[in-house]
């Protein structure tokens, strides 16, 4: 199983000095993993440092200590081979739709022809549903419509990772929904390997496949990793039908209400950095439903 | 109601700018006084200096009757060239604008790149911090002394004036627009691994643009104050050496004119930069 590590954070923390030249750790010796075509979901507090975590991946911050490997290689910088869907979107207000997208593209694609970078761009603006709307700027797009150029940008660069900071959290419940579904098919047809912030438990139950718990910080640790235990083929309709939804939503709230602010204060017997433990959160071994408990 | 604002807005200019007229009409139409003879008390001495004007009892202020027919006249053929001293308004204009364009030119070609350098190093920012605070509060006319003296040529030192007053704001703007430049605009570039160079063309001038081009409001309208100055002092020609020249004839109906010219013209170079900053200024 090892050996099928594609992204791998070892050991990194993460520091900053104060300007009284007081040091605070973010986090420190911070270890996971991840497989090829894992979708992985980070879940934690504010202020944990999921965001540091997303940015070193990215190439755009670099940890204190430790390092962060993808396909054998260190992170040194920001790459085109991961592609970032940055939380407020960052679209380039001056350029439209297309323009946007084709700006990714042609810095993918340096040798192609303005008529190809055009055509390439213009699948992934139909691929999220914006056709027609390739004219527009930003400021004439809802903010739906702007997370999906945002997600069609990233795309379109087709990287081996796709890195998402709470890309969902400023929309509507519909548009969310909807995005939620186009998203997980797109990456589920093209098994793109991903890492997702979010502070939605429901959103991560639908999307992810390992949901990794931080605690809060200063200091954070990964607490545990649960491996999703829902059925890849799920529905986000029905999906409070699946007969483990409950566990693993129970799970994931009683870490955010409760665990995430005492698990570092008492380690369990056994706990090992490198190896943050496992969990499958089945209906076997948990609290029955618990439906309006919602994440803090 | 938009609309209807606007409307109402320029009915009350109209009004205020009608009653302004009248005021100005009424105040300058005489006080009839005491036909032929000097006014009471006024010593002959002066009388004789001042010429007619001040003789007849008239008023030496021109009413807007006397203004809008003398405009009428210069704008009929604004570009006559008589010698040195009887030029047409429009040929003043253009000495002037071509100065004020020059220098400004050359002030934009220094500012935005130093101010490019400035914004994008915060080492650089700091050490010529100093240097910019002390030499932007400095007087147009204290420089020009300096200018003359070393320059010599005092066309080319208007022009320098021009330079050394409308650099400061671009440059300041600049530095500003680029060092605020979004982050997340940066590391979109930066993940997508756009070079140095092009990541300043194509993020950070786009984005510094609408504060680069209120710096260069702000600075044409500075080299259109300066000019005016720098040219009475210089003399020879331009807007500003006409408004000195039609004083020294006592004409004080071509001062008004200059005055109303030099206004319009001031509006005009602004009304156009405002317009070059809407079309590069994108809402997010
Ligand atoms: N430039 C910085 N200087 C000092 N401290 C910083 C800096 N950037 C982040 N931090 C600190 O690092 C910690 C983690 O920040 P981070 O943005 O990663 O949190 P997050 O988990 O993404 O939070 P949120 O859910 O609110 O987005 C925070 O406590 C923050 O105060
Ligand atoms: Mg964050």
């Amino acid at each position: 199983m090892t050996d099928s590590r594609y992204v791998s954070i070892e050991g990194i923390a993460r520091r900053y000095t104060a300007a009284g030249g007081r040091t605070t750790t973010v986090f420190e010796d911070l270890w996971f993993s991840m497989n090829k075509g894992d979708f992985a979901c980070i879940i934690g507090h504010s202020g944990c440092g999921k965001t540091t975590v997303l940015n070193i991946l990215a190439g755009l911050d670099a940890p204190d200590t430790g390092a962060a490997i993808m396909d054998g290689q260190a992170i040194a910088g920001p790459s085109l081979e991961r592609a970032v869907i940055f939380q407020g979107h960052a679209l380039l207000p001056w350029r439209t739709v297309l323009g946007n997208v084709t700006y990714a593209v042609s810095s993918r694609h340096r040798r192609w022809s303005a008529q190809k970078v055009r055509d390439h761009a213009m699948r992934f603006i139909e691929l999220v549903g914006l056709k027609g709307a390739e004219n527009k700027r930003p400021s004439e797009l809802s903010g739906g419509m702007k997370q999906r150029v945002g997600i069609a940008r990233a795309l379109s660069i087709e990287p081996k990772m796709l890195l998402m900071d709470e890309p969902f959290s400023a929309l509507d419940a519909l548009t969310r929904g909807t995005l939620q579904d186009e998203v997980r098919r797109i990456c589920l047809e093209t098994g793109q390997t991903v890492f997702m912030i979010t502070h939605d438990v429901d959103e991560a139950i639908y999307l992810a496949d390992r949901i990794v718990l931080m605690t809060n910080g200063p200091q954070a640790v990964v607490a545990e990793i649960v491996d999703n235990p829902l059925p890849r083929d799920r529905r986000r309709l029905d999906i409070h039908k699946q007969p483990d939804f409950y566990a693993v939503r129970n799970h994931l709230i009683d870490f955010l209400v409760e665990r995430s602010k005492t698990f570092k204060s008492a380690l369990p017997p056994g706990y090992d950095h490198r190896h943050p433990p496992v969990v499958r959160p089945t209906t076997g071994l948990s609290t029955p439903p618990d439906g309006d408990m919602r994440a803090a | 109601m938009a609309t209807s604002l606007n409307l109402r807005a320029a009915l009350v200019s109209f009004l205020l700018l009608a009653a302004f007229l009248l005021v100005w009409q009424g105040a300058t139409a005489g006080f009839g006084g005491t036909s032929g003879g000097l006014p009471a008390g006024m010593d002959p001495e002066y009388a004789k200096l001042m010429g007619l004007t001040a003789t007849t009892g008239k008023s030496a202020m021109p009413s807007p009757l006397d203004v809008g027919g003398a405009l009428m006249k210069m704008l009929s053929d604004p570009f006559y060239d008589k010698g040195p001293n009887d030029k047409g308004i429009g040929i003043q204009l253009a000495y002037s604008l071509g100065r004020v364009l020059l220098g400004y030119a050359i002030a934009v070609l220094v500012a935005v790149p130093l101010g490019f350098l400035i914004g994008m190093s915060a080492l650089m920012s700091r050490a010529l911090d100093p240097f910019i605070q002390v030499l932007k509060p400095i007087s147009p006319l204290a420089w020009m002394p300096l200018a003359l003296y070393t320059i010599k040529d005092s066309g080319i030192s208007a022009i320098f004036v021009i330079f050394i007053c409308s650099v400061w704001p671009m440059l300041l703007n600049t530095a500003f627009g680029v060092a605020s430049v979004r982050k997340e605009w940066l590391n979109v570039a930066r993940t997508l691994e756009v070079g140095p160079l092009k990541r300043a063309f194509t993020v950070i001038l786009p984005a510094a643009a609408p504060t680069i081009l209120t710096g260069m409001r702000i600075s044409i309208g500075i080299a259109w104050l300066v000019i005016v100055a720098a040219e009475m002092l210089v003399g020879g020609t331009g807007i500003g050496y006409f408004v000195w020249n039609e004083w020294n004839n006592l004409s004080i109906t071509n001062v008004i004119i200059a005055i109303l010219i030099i206004g319009v013209t001031g509006m005009v170079l602004d009304q156009i930069l405002a317009a070059v900053a809407r079309l590069v200024t994108f809402p997010e």
